[in-house]
């Protein structure tokens, strides 16, 4: 049995996903730009893909939909085309320290450009205090950016306490939803978000395609000149087929999201609770409440996390420490590091990501395998076993 | 089905993208054993600006696209494991603290004990692996009357290797595989394009892999600013010139001192203490004694009286015969029967048996001589 335990790293794609974007790869291969019956069929089919993603987050207003590539360029859209549209009226942005790198490294980009920013700390359970938002804005700040869910820890931001906050001040608020969203239910209007980025492969649709939520009336300005696709926020011949599988992907998450929510996070606390009493040293790395239902971030002393990964992977296991994009670097995990762990204690970390598709018989199997690897890994390290004898 | 790392006997194959490691792997995959491909990772990931001056060598980034498709080929899980910080430490500083030190460094040698048969032996056994594979042109045994595990030189002698690898001790030998060792180079290749791996083809590794040009530019970059001028003096003690710093010079060196003289002069010694460079003629280069420390033994247990013994002092040089007496600590003499030039202080002595001439006895690192009169 072969266990995929990184979902939020990738998602596989849903059998009606595929079904429902096949047609516009094959006959419905349409530029929605084009006047003629061709093109007219795939507008509809891209139109009715964005009234879902937008109904998905309680707008009603479609057109606050732009398709991207991706999560990844819908944060880089939010930061850097709000940042460019405002800032004549101030040039400091403020973040989490524990943010998703696509949103670190673009806030990075604009600080090299002569912007201010301000990283916010978490707590040791990887907690924002939206107080320390309401202290840090200054006359001069036109975006504050926090993710929703965290992709490492699973924690969750008080979107809504910051989203009333940034209104107030009038300063526009992004957060980065792409965790959470299909997975939580999420409304730009009681959130009072302004700017929302979501990716479709993290909910069984296909990489590729992402989207990011504008509400009408934010100052944008858009990264890729061409064509007025997007309303001319995003140049480019649209993706039709991929955003019409986002749509249907969008539409699969929401049909029974309450309950699948529930069944992960009964998954999730019987592999944490599994793991724990079978091994001592076993550490949960962020609030055991405020959090995504499929996530958990678990440190285990005397282990290493990527031999702990290696190992799992040959036994048919598939987890990762963290984001897919910073496994192999050489610092350990900025959000952990940013909770206050010790270097160790973060070396130490693995995460486990569940999905639609996990089962119980699944997480039983894991914690069939997993503990004693661990043990045997603690043996090795604390250098009692030696070298099997060659035979 | 049976976990594959709790299967018994999982083993770890070192690749570096070379023809080598790949057909090691391949040879053990053959024979239906448990087989994980694993790549260290040596250069940094983090700055694509470096990957301009990247060079083509082991495990460099086309290394680990090359050992990548071999592992595919083969079928076999295959990982590249961030060994960037370790191999800064283990064997880059190594390194250039050597030739700070006025010694001439063999950074294949920490790299073979401390990471592949050390660091990476260590993780392996936390994979349920009991072995770590090599290209490594050497072979491996156990003495059936001692219970001791033997190294060998290759059947291959122009390729052997085992000059690298006597710093290995019971417990990583007894876990190490070459599985090339019985094979000539040629039969290596054969054996890879037989397979139709990409690397069959591949050219052999001539330079210390993190040295891209002249190793003297890199410790400028690395090191520049411990590297101080000096005088450059000859063994009468006479002042000869000036040098831009020890770390530049090497034993046995005639280039690059920039000193007119009537004889060709010669690096006879650095001096670390003094920064100087000594010089003298040629035949000042040869000596017949020299003591080595942090030995290690390998086919016997330890060394109570003299031996006889075939010795090297470099790994371009056929062993030549030698007694090895035993000292106090780590430490032995070497008492060649003929007298050897330029033994460089850091390089390795290694000792082959003199009865049986593939057998290492052991080895250690060459000390800064006394110069002895021939």
């Amino acid at each position: 049995m072969r266990v995929y335990l990184d979902h939020n790293a990738t998602t596989p794609l849903h059998p009606e996903v595929l079904a429902a974007m096949l047609p516009f790869l094959t006959e419905r291969f349409g530029n929605p730009s084009s006047l003629h019956a061709w093109g007219q069929e795939a507008r509809q089919a891209l139109e009715q893909a964005r009234t879902t993603v937008a109904r998905a987050l309680g707008s009603g207003d479609k057109d606050s939909v732009v398709f991207t590539a991706g999560g990844t360029e819908s944060d880089n859209l939010a930061l850097l085309g709000a940042a460019a549209a405002q800032e004549t009226r101030g040039r400091h942005v403020i973040v989490s320290a524990v943010e998703h790198h696509a949103v670190l490294h673009a806030a990075a980009h604009l600080q090299r450009h002569g912007f201010a920013v301000t990283r916010l700390p978490v707590d040791g359970q990887g907690l924002l205090d939206p107080d320390e938002v309401r202290r840090a804005i200054r006359p001069d700040t036109i975006l504050v950016s926090l993710l929703h869910g965290n992709n490492e820890t699973g924690v969750l931001f008080p979107i809504d306490r910051v989203g009333r906050i940034c209104r107030e001040r009038g300063v526009t608020f992004h957060t980065d939803a792409v965790q959470s969203f299909g997975k939580l239910p999420l409304d730009v209007g009681a959130l009072q978000v302004d700017l929302l980025s979501l990716s479709g492969h993290k909910i069984h649709g296909p990489k590729g395609v992402g989207a990011l939520c504008i509400r009408r009336g934010t100052q944008m300005q858009a990264l890729i000149h061409g064509g007025t696709q997007e309303r001319s926020r995003r140049a480019g011949t649209e993706n039709v087929a991929a955003a019409v599988g986002l749509a249907r992907a969008t539409e699969l998450a929401l049909l029974d999201q309450e309950a699948a929510a529930k069944r992960l996070a009964d998954l999730r606390d019987r592999l944490e609770h599994g793991l724990m009493s079978a091994l001592r040293g076993v550490l949960r790395n962020g609030h055991a409440i405020e959090r995504l239902p499929h996530t958990t971030n678990l440190a285990f002393a005397g282990a290493e996390a990527e031999s702990l990964i290696l190992a799992l992977d040959l036994s048919g296991v598939g987890i990762s420490s963290g984001a897919a994009c910073s496994s192999g670097s050489l610092e350990p995990s900025h959000v952990l590091a940013a909770m206050g762990l010790p270097r160790e204690r973060a070396e130490s970390s693995v995460r486990f990501s569940l999905g639609r598709g996990t089962t119980p018989e699944e997480i039983a199997r894991v914690l069939e395998i997993l503990p004693p690897i661990v043990e045997r890994m603690r043996r090795v390290n604390a250098g009692r076993a030696p070298a099997e004898a060659r035979t | 089905m049976i976990p594959r790392a709790e299967a018994d006997g999982t083993i770890v194959v070192a690749m570096s993208g070379g023809v080598d490691s790949a057909v090691a792997a391949a040879l053990l995959a053959r024979q239906g054993l448990p087989v994980v491909g694993i790549t260290l990772r040596t250069w940094s990931s983090l700055r694509p600006a470096d990957l301009s001056q990247q060079f083509d060598s082991c495990c460099s980034p086309g290394a680990v696209e090359d050992a990548r498709s071999v592992a595919q080929a083969l079928s076999i899980p295959y990982y590249v494991l961030n060994y960037e910080a370790e191999f800064d430490r283990e064997v880059i500083q190594y390194f250039t603290e050597a030739y700070l030190h006025g010694e001439t460094p063999n950074p294949c040698v920490p790299c073979n004990s401390r990471l592949k048969f050390g660091s990476l032996f260590t993780r392996a056994r936390g994979w349920g692996a009991t072995r770590v594979a090599t290209g490594h042109y050497a072979r491996v045994e156990r003495d059936p009357a001692t219970g001791r595990y033997r190294l060998r030189r290759a059947a291959d002698p122009r390729k052997d290797q085992s000059y690298f690898l006597y710093t290995l001790t019971q417990e990583q030998l007894a876990a190490a595989l070459f599985p090339v060792g019985h094979l000539r180079k040629e039969e290596t290749r054969r054996i890879a394009a037989e397979l139709g791996l990409t690397v069959a083809d591949k050219p052999d590794s001539q330079e210390i892999c993190f040295v891209p040009r002249d190793y003297r530019a890199y410790l400028r970059e690395r090191v520049g600013a411990a590297i101080q001028p000096g005088t450059i003096r000859d063994t009468a003690g006479a002042v000869r010139g000036q040098h831009p710093g020890i770390a530049f010079y090497t034993v046995g060196q005639r280039r690059g001192l920039g000193i007119a003289s009537s004889q060709p002069l010669y690096v006879i010694d650095l001096d670390p203490t003094r920064n100087e460079v000594v010089v003298g003629d040629e035949q000042e280069l040869w000596t017949r004694e020299l003591e080595a420390e942090r030995v290690n033994l390998i086919a016997i247990e330890c060394l109570s009286e003299p031996q006889r013994v075939l010795a090297k002092v470099r790994y371009a040089q056929a062993p030549a015969p030698a007694a090895l007496i035993p000292l106090p600590g780590d430490r032995v003499r070497l008492c060649f029967d003929e007298p050897q030039r330029a033994a460089a202080p850091g390089q390795a002595a290694v000792f082959y048996d003199a009865n049986d001439p593939d057998l290492v006895v052991g080895g250690g690192t060459i000390l800064r001589q006394c110069k002895m009169s021939n």
